[in-house]
């Protein structure tokens, strides 16, 4: 097999077992890689109802077919699936920068980590040399501590790592797991998996070759898409980079501000892309194998927090700026560093944080609960104070808000439920859903909770392309196909950063498979791998009983606190009426059921037929 | 007749190189047709997100990787500086290696012979991890052509601070 290693691993960190298996041509063909091959493997290597935390849930690091080339992000990747300690679902989450290349040169498309280590301990995969290593020195080291400590002690510069930080190993239910500084897998909750197999890190090394099928043919593909990359359809991640989204948003009305209150803030200006690059970024510097450059490092030069050093992208710009009410950069920055040091996801931080002060500002908690600390909105210091201790699981409230806001809010109690912003109990990202709705409704059906990268749907709301105050009948339907490109991009494990560089869509995307694995694939065959990887992943939802029509929701606020701001935004709440409307025209577009559940027929087309047992009789 | 100072190497600009890794991937796919880092004849390192710096041969002068050579394996080419390495003489001992002070010989990870970079001579456009570097970071220029640049730049810079200074006392 060309540019695929061939060989999945096995690890029991319970036995300390370690074996390895074939990767059968069809599988690769149907799932691709990434999380299409991983949601696949979690599947059937899991069985239902375990608990995310149990040692018999699998977690399972993947390479894509490209990672280990010279492809342009694609060769830079891995992804991690796992069962979501957050939402109880599907529980994905992408990679980029140097770790992914040596997995694969060691020779695997997915490593299958199950058990639990009877102490600390970290995996060290040396080419074909799989070895359980003691970690206990390196509790509660931060993800950049531990990533030196280990190339110190290997002995080895170019080993790569990644790891979780505090909050992982003290199972805090958003803990991320983070390689080369600041290259997360975010989302989900997957570092506090990792803590619960007492698996602090994942190093590898690989030094076997990557040969693609047709070498002439690749090195023309790619290079072509180097070029690409320096022309319009990477602009903005090379020049402002995401945080541009700031001042866009917030002429839109969807700046959601201190906790989904407003929809524009007032500091906005301070916080912006233009004012992060004038006063902050330093450098942009990006991975391994990319034409773009989008991480834009970020320093900031006086004051309290001086010398803090951070990528920043909007995603938790927002999440730890307007949504907390606070317009300050340097304080912002501070608090991205820590919490990639933790091994937090930033979106998940910020917008708990966020739900926090709105608690306290509502008197659902008090100065007590809080140690007292004052949670206003727009406390800086209040934001890095509570973010040290989530990390930690410091106190009450720390031990509180490291669950995630939806189990937070039970134990807060009283309306805290109300000011909770979480989809299947995931944090929303970065986009107001009173006045994007076509972002809402995809929002709401992501297999991951609340997610703006499983379908992109806030794109036709923000390009106008619709009337995105309003969900009609159509737009369920439109939002289908670009799901499908979402979970190919996430498979091939290209950047999203990437995608307006295919010109030519999944064409231009089954050219670039076919060029590197020699395996034949055209545009319809990866869109249907995309509809079965999204099926799949909705089915494994199902049978963990969280997948069907009463899990497609949305926040409280969102569907109950107008907008306040005037303008023609004045008002705006999703109701219930259209977003039932929008749910049936989704279900419909992809051949469910109206209860969400994918029915037989849908399974035979996609070849899941095996599955039929979870979607019997329409429902769960 | 090409002289000593004219010859040419691949030289990085530490503010503009990211530590990519892209210049290992072309390397190692044009002179190995493979993609691996690790037979590459240039490394790219980032110490942390501000300082990077790819590193390959330079071609000294009167070189330390030649002279460590116990068997006589290495040679420097007289038009271009390239070290070439007789790989039927060496024999990994890793000499050459200890004797670089930029870590731009290596080890070749199958063949257990020292290599280093051959100036992609047998490329027409030259050295390929200059055409793909996306950064532009990386030159194939002579000491002369650096010294030229690095001279430029600081005088610029100083008639750059003086005016700023200038405008500053008005």
């Amino acid at each position: 097999m060309f540019a695929y290693g061939g060989k999945i691993l096995r690890v029991n960190l319970t036995t300390g077992k370690v074996s390895t298996e074939p990767l059968s041509e069809k599988l690769a063909k149907d799932y691709i890689g990434g999380i299409g091959l991983g949601i696949k493997l979690l599947m059937d290597n899991s069985k239902p109802g375990t608990d995310p935390f149990d040692p018999d849930n699998p977690i399972i690091y993947l390479t894509g077919p490209l990672t280990g080339t010279l492809g342009p992000t694609g060769g830079n990747s891995y992804a991690v699936v796992s069962k979501s300690p957050a939402t109880g679902g599907v529980a994905n989450a992408e990679a980029h920068g140097f770790f992914g290349p040596d997995l694969k040169r060691a020779g695997y498309d997915a490593v299958i980590i199950t058990g639990k280590a009877p102490k600390l301990s970290y995996l060290w995969i040396d080419d074909d040399k799989v070895e359980i290593r003691n970690a206990e020195h390196l509790q509660h080291k931060t993800v950049n501590e531990t990533d030196h400590m280990i190339r110190e002690e290997l002995d080895d510069f170019y080993i790569r790592v990644s790891a979780i930080g505090e909050a992982g190993e003290r199972l805090c239910r958003f803990a991320a797991i983070i390689n080369d500084e600041f290259r997360a897998i975010g989302r989900a909750g997957m570092g506090a998996i990792m803590g619960s197999k007492n698996l602090k890190a994942v190093a590898a090394r690989g030094t076997h070759d990557v040969n693609v099928a047709d070498m002439d043919g690749f090195r023309e593909f790619i290079k072509m898409i180097y070029e690409r990359m320096k022309g319009p359809a990477t602009k903005k991640y090379k020049t402002l980079g995401t945080p541009e989204n700031v001042l866009v948003l917030n002429s839109l009305y969807a700046l959601a501000t201190r906790n989904f209150t407003n929809s524009q803030f007032e500091g906005a200006q301070k916080v912006s892309g233009e004012w992060l690059n004038e006063h902050y970024v330093k450098k942009i510097v990006g991975c391994a194998t990319c034409g773009m450059r989008c991480d834009h490092i970020a320093v900031v030069p006086e004051g309290p927090y001086k010398g803090a050093t951070s990528r920043l992208e909007f995603e938790c710009l927002w999440s730890m700026g307007p949504l907390c009410g606070i317009d300050r950069l340097d304080a912002i920055i501070e608090a991205m560093r820590i919490t990639n040091e933790y091994g937090m996801d930033g979106i998940s931080t910020g917008v708990v944080v966020a739900f926090a002060m709105d608690c306290y500002e509502h008197g659902t908690i008090t100065k007590e609960q809080t140690d007292g600390i004052d949670l206003s909105f727009g406390n800086a210091e209040a934001l890095i104070a509570i973010i040290h201790k989530i990390g930690k699981r410091e106190g009450w409230l720390g031990n509180a808000l490291a669950e995630g806001s939806a189990r937070a809010a039970e134990i807060i109690g009283g309306d805290a439920p109300k000011y909770a912003c979480h989809i299947k109990g995931l944090e929303l990202p970065g986009y107001d859903l009173r006045t994007l709705k076509t972002a809402a409704l995809g929002f709401s059906v992501s297999f991951r909770g609340a997610c703006h990268l499983r379908n992109g749907a806030y794109s036709p709301d923000v390009k106008g392309k619709v009337n995105r105050f309003k969900i009609e009948k159509g737009r369920g339907k439109m939002i289908v196909p670009d799901g499908h490109i979402y979970n190919v991009i996430d498979s091939l494990i290209v950047c999203k950063f990437s995608r307006g560089t295919y010109y030519d869509g999944l064409k231009d995307l089954a050219n670039y498979y076919t060029l590197a694995t020699g395996i034949p694939m055209t545009a319809e065959e990866l869109d249907k791998d995309g509809e079965r990887i999204e099926n799949l992943a909705r089915l494994f939802n199902i049978r963990e009983g969280k997948g069907t029509r009463e899990y497609d929701t949305l926040p409280w606020k969102i569907k109950n606190a107008p907008v306040p701001e005037d303008g023609p935004a004045k008002g705006a709440v999703v109701s219930d009426e259209e977003f039932q409307v929008g749910l049936d025209d989704y279900y419909e577009a992809r051949g469910w059921t109206m209860e969400g559940v994918p029915t037989v027929e849908k399974l035979n087309e996609l070849g899941l037929g095996e599955y039929a047992s979870i979607v019997k009789g329409g429902k769960a | 007749m090409v002289r000593a100072q004219d010859r040419k190497f691949v030289s990085s600009d530490p503010e503009k190189c990211i530590g990519c890794c892209v210049c290992e991937y072309a390397c190692s796919m044009t002179n190995e047709n493979t993609f691996n880092p690790t037979k590459s004849r240039i490394r790219a390192l980032r110490l942390g997100p501000l300082n990077n710096l790819a590193v390959t041969c330079r071609h000294c002068e009167d070189p330390a990787c030649v002279a460590a050579c116990p068997r006589e394996a290495l040679t420097q080419e007289e038009d271009t500086g390239i070290i070439t390495v007789d790989e039927e003489a060496c024999d990994g001992c890793a000499w050459c290696i200890s004797a670089c002070p930029f870590g731009a010989m290596m080890m070749h990870p199958e063949k257990k012979v020292a290599f280093t970079c051959n100036s992609c001579k047998d490329q027409e456009d030259g050295p390929q991890c200059v055409k793909w570097c996306p950064e532009e970071a990386l030159t194939f220029v002579t000491a002369q052509q650096l010294a030229q640049k690095s001279r430029i730049s600081a005088v610029r810079n100083l008639f750059q601070e003086a005016k700023e200074k200038k405008a500053e006392s008005k």
